[in-house]
């Protein structure tokens, strides 16, 4: 099983670095290939079409005023289904793109037990342990296949309806339904800040797909030492040393 | 809403506060009753809805019984149900019931429906879809305990009775009630129509041997603005599926109208969160970065 998983992964990123470039400069890695962002973009594209048809369903009085960018409250709510399946599609692909490197592993609890001080940028490096994806961001990753099937499970109840499914399931989906888009709604904000202004130098991940060094041995530094077979504190202060700032 | 005394708007769906204008003339509650020992199955009602709310034709579908279709469609709010029920004695009791909108005065509709303005009971105690603010999320269909509202999927809107809101608006009775050749369906105020229906019931239980004879008007739902008299009230669920105990899922009050705006609120805090952490903490970046000059302010990056 997990070695079909793979063997259609390996395929379909050879699929997409056939068709989608990834330039990786000098001082730069390869962070995530053509069909990795693809994916996310995919993602990204069907979360945020689910999300604003989703608030005209959600509080028809507050976003009235949105609505005809769908064409209306009844066109976005047939629509809202569809781009929600858009968005459990890929998301799916894109988790079984990344069964790998999402796995649990014991420096995320450590990281997540270190959280304050993440939060509170205490620490000018990430842990020497921190990998290809640190905890906080595998803690997103698995929210969100845990809120898909939720998703799915709920949202074909309500899509087929009072009439299929009986009154009290349409009920209660409704109430999930909308909590599991609120907690998604919560993290959006962290993700997009984390990964634009919050952590300069990382939204270059998903577009070029690729990032400085000085980046990854600050945020991924067990990655940085897997990929380069050099130590990552050690690079950070042969940098400084030669006067090699990273970029502000 | 043509008529500011009997259609004055009491509650909108999705609306926060009082409805404008609302308890500044006399209260007038109309009801429409069904005396179902007295229908004769004779379905004018069906055709005086069609006719009135000008809906096209639509086939029916004939499945060995008297009943013109087997529930009701969009464009087609009234049907007579027809059940053969046994008795213990073995005796067939063939009963009708006019299925239609029950307008109840707690409408679950209402309750569930996100949409501002979309379902609206007036002061009348009417409950009438708004089909322009309707989105066709059909959450009013869960939230109804008589499946009644009805998608139309040319319009990806509901529909339902209206109660001829229109025609009790300037002072008529609905269709069905016009058209009625027996004096089963009565139109009046709740008041009448419920002393008419007991006094029917009384009737019933002491003239004509149906003891159980009594008023279907659930008190779970706050009462409806249709009210039956049954034969046998004790059981209302063999004419036609009649809720003993019409309920509203829980859902539909303690997370609509409390929990829902305030976790709403909550995940705005996380676009809070965010811009209180760029401007206390600041972004983090990549290392290493230059020394910092003697005079600058801030601790870091």
């Amino acid at each position: 099983m997990a070695s079909a998983v793979e063997r259609f992964d390996d395929k379909a990123r050879q699929t997409f670095d056939r068709f989608g470039r990834t330039e990786t400069y000098q001082g730069e890695l390869l962070r995530h290939p053509v069909y990795t962002r693809f994916l996310h973009w995919m993602v990204a594209l069907f979360f945020f079409l689910a999300l604003f048809s989703g608030f005209g369903i959600y509080l028809p009085w507050l976003f009235r005023w949105f609505t005809p960018v769908f064409g209306g409250g009844p066109l976005a709510r047939a629509m809202h289904p569809w781009f929600g399946l858009g968005f459990v599609v890929f998301f799916a692909l894109q988790m079984l793109n990344w069964l790998n490197p999402m796995k649990w592993t014991q420096a995320d609890t450590k990281w997540m037990r270190n959280i304050k001080s993440v939060i509170s940028s205490q620490d000018e490096l990430e842990p020497p342990d921190t990998g290809f994806f640190n905890g906080g961001q595998k803690v997103q990753f698995w929210e969100i296949v845990a809120g898909c099937v939720v998703y799915l499970v709920t949202g074909i109840i309500l899509w087929a309806g009072a009439r299929t499914f009986g009154r009290w399931p349409v009920a209660i989906s409704y109430v999930l339904h909308d909590i599991s888009a609120l907690i998604m709604l919560g993290g959006i904000f962290i993700h997009i800040y984390l990964s634009t202004i919050g952590e300069p130098g990382t939204f270059q991940a998903m577009t070029r797909g690729a990032v400085s060094e000085a980046w990854a041995w600050t945020f991924h530094p067990a990655w940085y030492k897997e990929v380069t077979g050099r130590d990552p504190r050690q690079a950070c202060e042969e940098a400084r040393r030669r006067g090699e700032f990273a970029e502000r | 809403m043509s008529d500011r005394k009997t259609l004055q708007v009491k509650q909108i769906s999705g609306h926060s506060g009082a409805a404008p204008g609302f308890g500044t003339q006399r209260d007038l509650e109309v009801c429409k009753l069904v005396d179902t020992t007295i229908c004769i199955g004779c379905k004018a009602c069906e055709v005086a809805c069609v006719e009135w709310n000008d809906m096209p034709f639509s086939p029916t579908t004939f499945d060995n019984t008297y009943q013109t279709m087997p529930e009701t469609r969009w464009n087609f709010w009234n049907l007579i149900k027809f059940n053969e029920h046994q008795k213990e004695d073995g005796t067939i009791q063939w009963l009708m019931r006019k299925d239609q909108c029950m307008h109840c005065a707690d409408p679950g509709c209402l309750r569930a429906c996100p949409a501002d303005g979309a379902i609206v009971q007036y002061a009348n105690g009417i409950v009438d879809f708004q089909q322009e603010n309707c989105i066709g999320c059909e959450f009013c269909v869960s939230g109804c305990p008589y499946n009644i509202p009805r998608f139309n999927p040319a319009t990806k809107t509901v529909y339902k009775c209206t109660l001829c809101s229109d025609r009790v608006g300037q002072g008529l009775e609905p269709a069905c009630i016009k058209a009625c050749p027996t004096g089963c369906l009565k139109f009046g105020t709740k008041d009448d129509m419920k002393y008419v229906a007991e006094e029917r019931a009384k009737q019933l239980r002491e003239n004509f041997g149906f003891e159980k004879a009594g008023v279907y008007d659930p008190q779970s739902i706050g009462g409806t603005h249709v009210i039956y008299v049954l034969h046998d009230a004790t059981d209302p669920e063999r004419y036609g599926g009649l809720p003993k105990d019409p309920q509203i899922p829980w859902a539909y009050t303690v997370w609509k109208w409390l929990a829902k705006p305030v976790l709403g609120t909550f995940a705005l805090f996380g676009l809070l969160g965010v811009c209180l952490h760029y401007v206390t903490v600041g972004p983090r970046r990549a290392q290493p970065q230059p020394p910092r000059k003697e005079d600058g302010h801030g601790q870091r990056g």
